[in-house]
């Protein structure tokens, strides 16, 4: 018997403390998937009752190269809490996180209410109210991010801040599944690549995402923000770091790290 | 320093490894003071083997353009090879057997001139303005050097790993576009493989087509207006065996395939 109680006490004073955890998993090899996801959810039920708000979702594990590397054939995902938003021009504070990387991503945001099961790449793009380029900063809970797959679903997968960039783009104003981004570091080029990187297509990663929560009963609402997925490989970041993301001809999104 | 008859000589050596198929040691290994500068000459020197057997330059590549390569090979600065009438395949083409000893596929953007440039002094910003058209393409890069066992010295004696090269069909004029941003998406076999963006090239591609400018004015050589040039590759080179099937999509530009 797992003591889950104290599992998620101890994630979420990693997380305020920003002190690091060794994964679950080394002493409790038997911890599975399900498990991860019954944890993560005890977990947000207390960010709520401390007067937090649910305003996403965000998906992880959505590139090849990645469940590669984990060995899992689906992606994962986490709740988005209204603290991990930085407004435009808010600064990421590095010292209140453990060791925060940041990967660019095509966010989406619902015009309505999606629920799976079934639902397809066509019926999400039918959802979206608009997309913009953002950064996900992501920061395991775990000690040097080795985990199993079972922890970081538990650690809300590595959920830590975000960044929205402000022009809404309509989602037939851009080709979502070729459109190119870059990713740079204090003017240096770290990563590149397109939209197709997010399992085929960002619109799949939404799809996906509906159909996994429908699992669980959940489902995802008007006026959520979706961050689909990295486009880019995630980079560590450094205080004094000024961090930017182009999204196709037109558009950015940038912060600053102190 | 190397003579010239070691030049001719280890040029006969790659040559030899286009004909039979069979790669060689590094020239590196037992050259390991070969300069980059002598392996331009190795590689002009095949050059006009081909030149003189009939062959005919279509253009020019550029390897080695991402910091990752760079890294890789422990360099600054970029390759570059030359193309040739007979490495040309055409798009949603078949490559026939027995042309490649170990080839690997890369996105690219083909860049072609509307005028002659000649460096020194060559700007991102030249090349732009001299850019009749811009086009997808897959290069089809290969090694006569046994198993990608390359130093510098040796890719650039080797043409650059030159292979074939396939150019997508519609020419584009890069007026009000930024390359830099334009997504790349790799397919084999209809899997998706990797994805990458114009900046993947030095930043720009057009960056990479300056620098070839002004490396080429050593040599007294210029870029032709009419010239087929592959500015670099915007994703990690791909594995290919015989009967795989590759496709490139440029954001913009359209798709390229060919099947090994």
């Amino acid at each position: 018997m797992f003591e889950v109680e104290k599992m998620v006490e101890q994630l979420l004073s990693a997380e305020d403390n920003h002190q690091e955890l060794i994964r679950f998993t080394k002493d409790n090899p038997d911890f599975s998937i399900e498990q991860g996801y019954d944890l993560q959810n005890m977990l947000i039920k207390k960010r709520l009752s401390q007067s937090h708000r649910i305003i996403g979702m965000k998906m992880g594990l959505t590139s090849l190269a990645k469940m590669q590397q984990m060995n899992v054939n689906s992606p994962i995902y986490g709740h988005l809490l209204d603290y991990m938003q930085l407004d435009p021009g808010v600064p990421l504070i590095h010292s209140e996180l453990i060791h925060p990387k940041a990967e660019a991503e095509i966010a989406c945001v619902l015009k309505k209410d999606l629920q799976g099961p079934d639902v397809t790449a066509a019926e999400a793009i039918r959802a979206i109210d608009y997309v913009v380029p953002a950064f996900e900063i992501i920061d395991s809970r775990y000690e040097n991010f080795d985990f199993k797959l079972p922890d970081v679903v538990a650690d809300n997968a590595s959920s830590s801040r975000f960044v929205l960039g402000t022009k809404p783009i309509e989602p037939t104003e851009i080709d979502m599944r070729l459109v190119g981004m870059t990713f740079w570091i204090n003017g240096e080029l770290k990563a590149s690549g397109a939209g197709a990187a997010v399992l085929g297509h960002p619109a799949n990663s939404l799809a996906e995402l509906a159909n996994m929560l429908h699992e669980r009963d959940q489902y995802l609402r008007k006026g959520d923000i979706i961050l689909t997925g990295g486009l880019t490989a995630a980079v560590a970041l450094e205080p004094g770091d000024t961090v930017e993301a182009k999204l196709g001809q037109n558009d950015n999104v940038c912060f600053q790290v102190v | 320093m190397v003579d010239q008859s070691t030049i001719i000589q280890l040029a006969e050596k790659l040559h030899d490894a286009e004909i039979t198929g069979n790669g060689v040691e590094p020239l590196t290994s037992s050259y390991p003071a070969l300069t980059a500068e002598e392996a331009y000459y190795i590689q002009l020197e095949n050059v006009k083997r081909k030149t003189d057997s009939g062959r005919r330059i279509t253009g020019k590549k550029i390897g080695l353009t991402s910091l990752a390569m760079q890294e890789l090979l422990g360099v600054n600065e970029p390759d570059y090879g030359h193309l040739f009438d007979d490495m040309a395949i055409g798009n949603r083409g078949v490559v026939p057997a027995g042309k490649l000893i170990y080839p690997r596929i890369e996105g690219e953007i083909a860049f072609v001139l509307n005028k002659d440039i000649k460096g020194p002094g060559i700007t991102t910003h030249d090349i732009l303005q001299a850019t009749e058209y811009v086009l997808p393409a897959i290069e089809i890069v290969d090694s006569r050097v046994k198993d990608w066992q390359i130093k510098l010295e040796d890719t650039i004696a080797d043409n650059a790993s030159s292979g074939l090269y396939v150019l997508g069909d519609e020419p584009i004029s890069p007026k009000g576009l930024d390359l830099s941003q334009l997504g790349m998406v790799l397919y084999k076999n209809g899997e998706l493989i990797n994805t990458g963006a114009g900046a993947a090239a030095m930043n720009h591609p057009a960056r990479c087509v300056a620098w070839l400018a002004n490396r080429l004015s050593h040599f007294d050589i210029s870029l032709k207006a009419g010239e087929v040039i592959l500015s670099g590759a915007l994703s990690k080179a791909v594995d290919g065996k015989h009967g795989d099937l590759f496709e490139i999509e440029l954001e913009k530009l359209g798709s390229v395939s060919v099947t090994l």
